[in-house]
Parts: C-alpha cells; sequence; structure tokens
C-alpha cells in the first residue's frame, strides 16, 4: 500500500472539526485545534470551499467569516470511533500503563456537555476499587476534559456562556483562564488536574489523535495529588512521559482504523 | 525472563514474562486450517513446528534479548489435537486431525453400545466423547498406511502438541524427548486419572500399542533442555490450554475458579486433592501436578458457543460491524425488550445434553429492535455461565462453592457483558492485569520448575485486579429473566428429528 497522502488527512481532520463544532469556527480555531500552520489550514479550507464541502458564513451576523461543513459533506456520516472499539484498542495498553505507573487509568471519549468515562483500569495494590465506566466528568475540572478540550472542535468556546462549576478551590473558574490552561495543554500534549475536581486527588492526561490530529479520546492516570505532581506543583516527569508515550502507543493504533 | 509458547487452534505464539509476571513481547504465526471433508478439521504438525521456530526467536528479539535471559521455557497447547510421526525422521505420517473434528463419533457410540461407558468413565472420569484423543489416534492407525506395523516396531509415535513441540525443541530424531503432561494425558481416554498411568485396559480396548505413547510428567517439572531454536534453556512447563489458564489464574485453592471467554468459553475450577464426579455432565479432570506433589483436580464445564455468537451477529446478520460494536448497539436499549437468544447451533451440551436442540430467538414482537437482539446475545453468554456455574456448585463437592469468578479472554473487554455476567451468577466478576492466562499459566510452571519463582504464593502475589464487577441486578428480576432464559431453552429441544 503506498503511504497516506497527507493533504487528504488533514482535509478529512478539517472536515470532522467543523462537522462536530457547535458552531461555526474562525481559520484560526482549525488552525490551531488540528496544529496546523495558518496558510496550510487556509489552502485546505479554500479548497473544500470550492468542491462545494465547506460553507463561509456570509450572514454579517455574530459569525460572519466563519466556517462551517457544507449540507453536502454531511452525506459521509458523521463517522467518529465508537468507544467500545476504542476500549478494545486500549485495553493492553491501559493494562501496561496501570502496571508501569502503579496508578489507575482511565480512557474518556468527549461529550457534548462532558467527558464520558468508557475504560477503567484499578491501580494494581489490591486496594478496594470500583469501576467508573460510565461515569461523567468535567470537561474545565478534569485532566480528560482539557485533554480533549485543547484538542478537540471548538476547544474552550464550546464552554463559552456556561458557567464554570467550582469543585474546590483549585478548579478553573474563568474563561480566561481556561483558555491559558488550555495553550499550555497544546504546546505540551498534556494536560494535569491537580486537586481540581476533588480536594487531594489529581490526574494527568494525554490526547488520543485520530487521524489528522483531532483528539478522539484522552488517556489518564490518576491518584493522590502527592503521587503525581512535584513540590512545585509540575507532573511527575517519569508518570507524564509515560502517560504520553502511552497515548502515543494508542494513537497510531487509532490512526489505522480512522 | 521466562518463556511461554502457546500453541493454539489458530496460531502459535510465543510470550515473555518477567519476574512480576509482566508480559514483555509476543510474537505470533497462524497455520493453516484443513477441511478435507464435512466434520473434519486437520492441521499440518510440521507447519506448526516451524511456526514455533520462528515465533521464539522473534520474540526474544523484539525484547532484544538472548536466549541466556531465558531462566526456563513453558509450553500451553490447543488439547486433544492428535499427530503421529516418524520417530527416526520427523516426519507426520497424517495431517494431525483437531479437538475440533468429529470424525471419531461413531466409534463412540460403538464403545458406548458395546457397553464399555462404565470402564472408561471409571478410569478417565468421564464416558466415552469424542473430545479426547485416544479414539482419534486410533482412528489414523486404523486408516494411515504403515501407522500400525510402525507403531508397532516402535518406529512411529504419537503425542498431542505439546508432545510434538518438547520431541522437536529436545532433538527431535537425535534423542528428542518424547513426554507428555498428565493434563494433555487425561484428555486422551487412555490415562488412568487417579495414578495419571496409561491404563492397560483401555489400551487393549482401544488396540493402541503402548511402545509409541509418550511418557506421562507432572506439568512443572525439568522435561528436558532444548537442543534447538533456544538452545540449553530448560522446558519446565506444559499443560493443555485451559489447565494453564487455571494455572496463569492463580486459582490454588479448591473452589477457585477461572472463565476463559473465546469463540467459546471454558470454565475450570479447582476440587483439589479431591476427583468429583458430575451428575451434570461437567468434565471431572487433573487440573495441574506440580512436581513431586499429589494432583489437583478440576472440574470443567465448556460452553460451545459465545464469542462466535457475536460473530454470528456481524457476520451472518450483519447488524455490527466489528465485534466490540455489539456493546454500543447493546447500550441503546434499557434491557432485552423480553427477546431471549439460545445459540443452540449445534445442540446443546453440558449440562443440557440435548443434540438434537437448535438455536432459537423468541419472544419477538413489533417492539423489538437490533438493539434488543443485541442484549440478547450478550445475555446468553451470561446465561449459559449460569449453567455451568450451578452445575460446579452442585458437583463440586461438600464446602465448594463458586465464591468469585477470575474471567480472562478476548469478551472481558465488554464492560456490559462482564456485569451481566456477575448479575447472572450473583458473584464478583474479575479480571486480572494479564489477559494472556493461557500464556502465563505455561510460564508459571516452567518459572516454578527451574525455581525462577519459588512457590505458588509467589506466583498468587503477582496476580492483580484490573477490574471488578460486583452483582448489582435486583434478585426478583434476576429470578425472573433466569426463568424466561430457562423457558427460551426449553423451546430449542427435540428439532432436529432422529434419521
Amino acid at each position: 500500500m503506498p503511504g497516506r497522502i497527507q493533504s487528504i488527512e488533514r482535509a478529512v481532520a478539517v472536515l470532522r472539526l467543523l462537522d462536530t463544532a457547535d458552531q461555526p469556527l474562525e481559520l484560526h480555531e482549525i488552525a490551531d485545534t488540528l496544529g496546523l500552520a495558518r496558510t496550510t489550514t487556509h489552502g485546505i479550507v479554500s479548497t473544500l470551499r470550492e468542491l462545494g464541502l465547506v460553507g463561509q458564513m456570509h450572514d454579517h451576523g455574530p459569525f460572519h467569516g466563519r466556517y462551517e461543513v457544507a449540507e453536502a459533506a454531511r452525506l459521509f456520516g458523521r463517522g467518529g470511533p465508537d468507544p467500545h472499539e476504542l476500549r478494545s484498542l486500549a485495553m493492553n495498553w491501559a493494562d501496561s500503563l496501570a502496571a508501569q505507573t502503579g496508578l489507575a487509568v482511565t480512557l474518556g471519549v468527549p461529550t457534548r456537555a462532558d467527558v464520558l468515562v468508557v475504560h477503567h483500569v484499578f491501580r494494581p495494590d489490591g486496594s478496594p476499587q470500583r469501576l467508573a465506566i460510565g461515569q461523567r466528568r468535567p470537561l474545565h475540572a478534569s485532566a480528560l476534559g482539557k485533554a480533549l478540550l485543547a484538542f478537540a472542535s471548538g476547544g474552550a468556546r464550546r464552554l463559552q456562556g456556561s458557567d464554570l462549576t467550582a469543585y474546590t478551590q483549585r478548579t478553573i473558574r474563568t474563561h480566561q483562564a481556561l483558555a491559558e490552561a488550555l495553550a499550555i495543554v497544546r504546546q505540551d500534549g498534556l494536560a494535569t488536574e491537580d486537586g481540581e475536581l476533588e480536594p487531594d486527588r489529581g490526574s494527568i492526561a494525554a490526547p488520543v489523535h485520530g487521524t489528522g490530529g483531532l483528539a478522539v479520546a484522552a488517556l489518564a492516570i490518576f491518584g493522590r495529588r502527592d503521587e503525581l505532581f512535584d513540590g512545585h506543583g509540575g507532573p511527575d516527569h517519569g508518570l507524564a512521559d509515560a502517560t504520553k508515550a502511552t497515548a502515543r502507543a494508542l494513537t497510531r493504533q487509532v490512526q489505522t482504523l480512522w | 525472563m521466562v518463556a511461554a509458547i502457546d500453541q493454539g487452534t489458530t496460531s502459535t505464539r510465543c510470550l515473555l514474562f518477567n519476574h512480576a509476571g509482566r508480559m514483555i513481547a509476543v510474537s505470533q504465526r497462524e497455520h493453516h486450517q484443513h477441511y478435507p471433508r464435512p466434520g473434519w478439521v486437520e492441521h499440518d504438525a510440521a507447519e506448526i513446528w516451524r511456526n514455533v521456530e520462528r515465533v521464539v526467536p522473534a520474540a526474544l528479539r523484539e525484547a532484544g534479548l538472548t536466549p541466556d535471559n531465558l531462566a526456563a521455557l513453558g509450553i500451553a497447547n490447543q488439547r486433544e489435537t492428535t499427530v503421529i510421526w516418524n520417530r527416526h525422521t520427523g516426519k507426520p505420517l497424517a495431517r494431525a486431525i483437531t479437538w475440533q473434528d468429529t470424525r471419531t463419533e461413531p466409534m463412540i457410540e460403538d464403545l458406548a453400545a458395546d457397553g464399555h461407558a462404565d470402564l472408561i468413565r471409571e478410569v478417565c472420569g468421564m464416558g466415552p466423547t469424542t473430545y479426547f484423543a485416544g479414539p482419534r489416534l486410533r482412528w489414523l492407525l486404523d486408516h494411515v498406511p504403515g501407522a500400525r506395523e510402525g507403531a508397532e516396531a516402535g518406529d512411529v509415535l504419537f503425542g498431542t502438541m505439546e508432545s510434538w513441540v518438547i520431541w522437536w525443541l529436545t532433538g527431535g530424531p537425535d534423542q528428542g524427548s518424547h513426554v507428555t503432561d498428565v493434563t494433555n494425558a487425561s484428555r486422551t481416554m487412555l490415562m488412568d486419572i487417579r495414578d495419571m498411568r496409561w491404563d492397560e485396559r483401555l489400551l487393549g480396548l482401544m488396540d493402541i500399542p503402548a511402545a509409541m505413547l509418550p511418557e506421562i510428567r507432572p506439568n512443572a517439572t525439568v522435561y528436558g533442555s532444548c537442543r534447538t531454536v533456544v538452545p540449553g534453556v530448560p522446558i519446565g512447563g506444559a499443560l493443555g490450554d485451559q489447565h494453564a489458564a487455571l494455572f496463569g489464574q492463580t486459582c490454588f485453592s479448591p473452589g477457585e475458579a477461572k472463565c476463559t471467554y473465546g469463540t467459546g468459553a471454558f470454565m475450570l475450577m479447582n476440587t483439589g486433592a479431591r476427583l468429583a464426579t458430575s451428575p451434570h455432565g461437567l468434565i471431572p479432570t487433573v487440573g495441574y501436578v506440580v512436581g513431586d506433589a499429589p494432583p489437583v483436580y478440576a472440574l470443567e464445564g465448556s460452553i460451545a458457543v459465545t464469542g462466535s455468537l457475536v460473530q454470528w451477529f456481524r457476520d451472518s446478520l450483519e447488524l455490527i460491524e466489528t465485534a466490540p460494536q455489539i456493546e454500543t448497539l447493546a447500550t441503546s436499549v434499557a434491557d432485552n425488550g423480553g427477546c431471549y437468544i439460545v445459540p443452540a447451533f449445534s445442540g446443546l451440551y453440558a449440562p443440557r445434553w440435548h443434540p438434537d436442540a437448535r438455536g432459537v430467538v423468541v419472544g419477538l414482537t413489533s417492539y423489538v429492535t437490533k438493539g434488543h437482539l443485541a442484549r440478547a446475545v450478550l445475555e446468553a453468554t451470561g446465561w449459559q455461565t449460569r449453567e455451568v456455574a450451578d452445575a460446579m456448585n452442585a458437583d463440586a463437592g461438600p464446602g465448594l462453592a463458586l465464591t468469585r469468578l477470575k474471567v480472562d479472554g478476548g469478551m472481558t473487554a465488554n464492560h456490559l457483558l462482564m456485569q451481566f455476567v456477575a448479575d447472572a451468577i450473583d458473584v464478583p466478576v474479575e479480571r486480572p492485569f494479564v489477559m494472556e492466562a493461557v500464556s502465563l499459566g505455561a510460564a508459571y510452571a516452567a518459572g516454578l520448575a527451574v525455581g525462577y519463582w519459588a512457590d505458588l504464593a509467589v506466583l498468587r502475589s503477582n496476580w492483580h485486579r484490573a477490574a471488578l464487577w460486583e452483582p448489582a441486578m435486583d434478585p426478583a428480576l434476576r429470578d425472573a429473566e433466569h426463568a424466561n432464559w430457562n423457558r427460551a431453552v426449553e423451546r430449542t429441544y427435540d428439532w432436529i428429528r432422529p434419521t
């Protein structure tokens, strides 16, 4: 099989991004979310527009100039990964991450309003634990949520207009602070949750990317804050690297399918 | 590091495990399935040996290791698959007859009709069935030119797959060790399940020359050293695959049980020093034997159709594209909508024993959607597990009852299914970190034999729970659903009319 054609992969990612966004997107939002240069993104979007698969808003309303997916492209279907197929692919990776770090592991997928936990591996210490599969995590207050927000459609704007619930003293409460946090997540390829959902607990998450760069899931380890973060509040390097490496390995496998 | 060879039905794999019992590398090669006639399924044993020669070095390469890094090598294998070969050339006289092959059915019927069932049950723990390797061997002796003469002259050897692999690893035609282990030997219908020796009465009855039989050894013991593939590495363990999974799941105490969910499912419960009898049609078998210790027995119950029902739903009904999607479809509805599927595709076996049964979908109304059918597919595995669990509880013996079930195999990725199994059998279901329980069991036996692991307690401490499903179904609902399942099963009976 010849190698994949990168520009087609990117075009599909743009279409998926626009299709899952809850409102039309600006060019820079598309570029930032997919990690593409603006000029590249402009070329892709213009081509798709000329082919009739992407539309640009000309209504002089609040979305003037933004892009949305055209009806013609919707015929291709939504086609995100099935969460249970993702779990099936992730089983061995998640087991091995838990064994390697000694911590519990979860896999989350984005929904419109939050994160759905689709897989959970216990921390391997025999302590009493309950499966969290089927539970929800808030986008702004969990490592899973931030990893997904940073690399998913709409980014922080998905939460604009909604109140950011304060779960603890440390929860991010303003949209400005969230946007700044997500910029760092994009830069590091890693999201953290340091007592922001439960006072003494934390989590480190890395995105799992589909073809073209969109996050289709996030993989997280979680435990006590003192297990995950060093004295300066930064994530433990070994744990962070293990999480990122496992998410990358899972990404490679996911990209053979989506 | 310990290597395990998993010589399975569709492929041969090599897995490497470290001292913590974690999998370090895996390599796999599939072999061909030969279907010369309806009901016949054969493997080319020479192809399987070539695959062993490739997968072991490949796994070492993947891990960046050399044979010097291996403390021992263990083997788990598809059970009851039967091969005969020439001891001077190493050539099989015919393709191996696999465990799925049904050509020995008439022979089994004759044995029962001639009144030998009681003797066989007394010696082997269960009456004559097509499971066993011995009748396959007899078929080969009767039908392959030169087989019987060669066997009587001592030129032709018999083995199940572990015997074949060990013989080659230890030198093959050049003084290879011709051995088997108690679990594989217990599935021949030729071994006395109490004293672990070939039974002369059964050898006479089946007309099998004793000269062609391998020596029976414990599961965890040094069988010899490899002279090829990984020269110098001791072979420390061999077990039939389901016994290996029992060992890998560290079910070392009486009452502990595991269930491996693949295309079919196999539940084994440790019954300790006691060989159970099973009025409910389960199979009393050898669990494992470690070195000179007394044998540990087990009860085995199998379910013919579990994962293969999901495959049928995918490939024949085309309602899903991939197996994991069945969970997505099933969670699109809240319950089974009154629909039940009983997958008696080739009759019902233990504990019901209705070969005349065929599958049914019952309770259809205009309300039922494909989501309800998906639920019914998964629930069928849950209720079949319940039937085997009930039979185990009835037959395992005084004081032994299922209090937890350790699960492994591909279907454990299905959360909805595992929760339903826990709900149906009303005991907690737990999954360990290493899902490769079969290979891990072979590695454990081998490592134990050479002292890489000190004792069973060390192995037990390697077992870590990765997930736990607690029963959560309302007891009244469980009873009502169980009753509905039983009524659905009754509707499968007497479908095939005697010819």
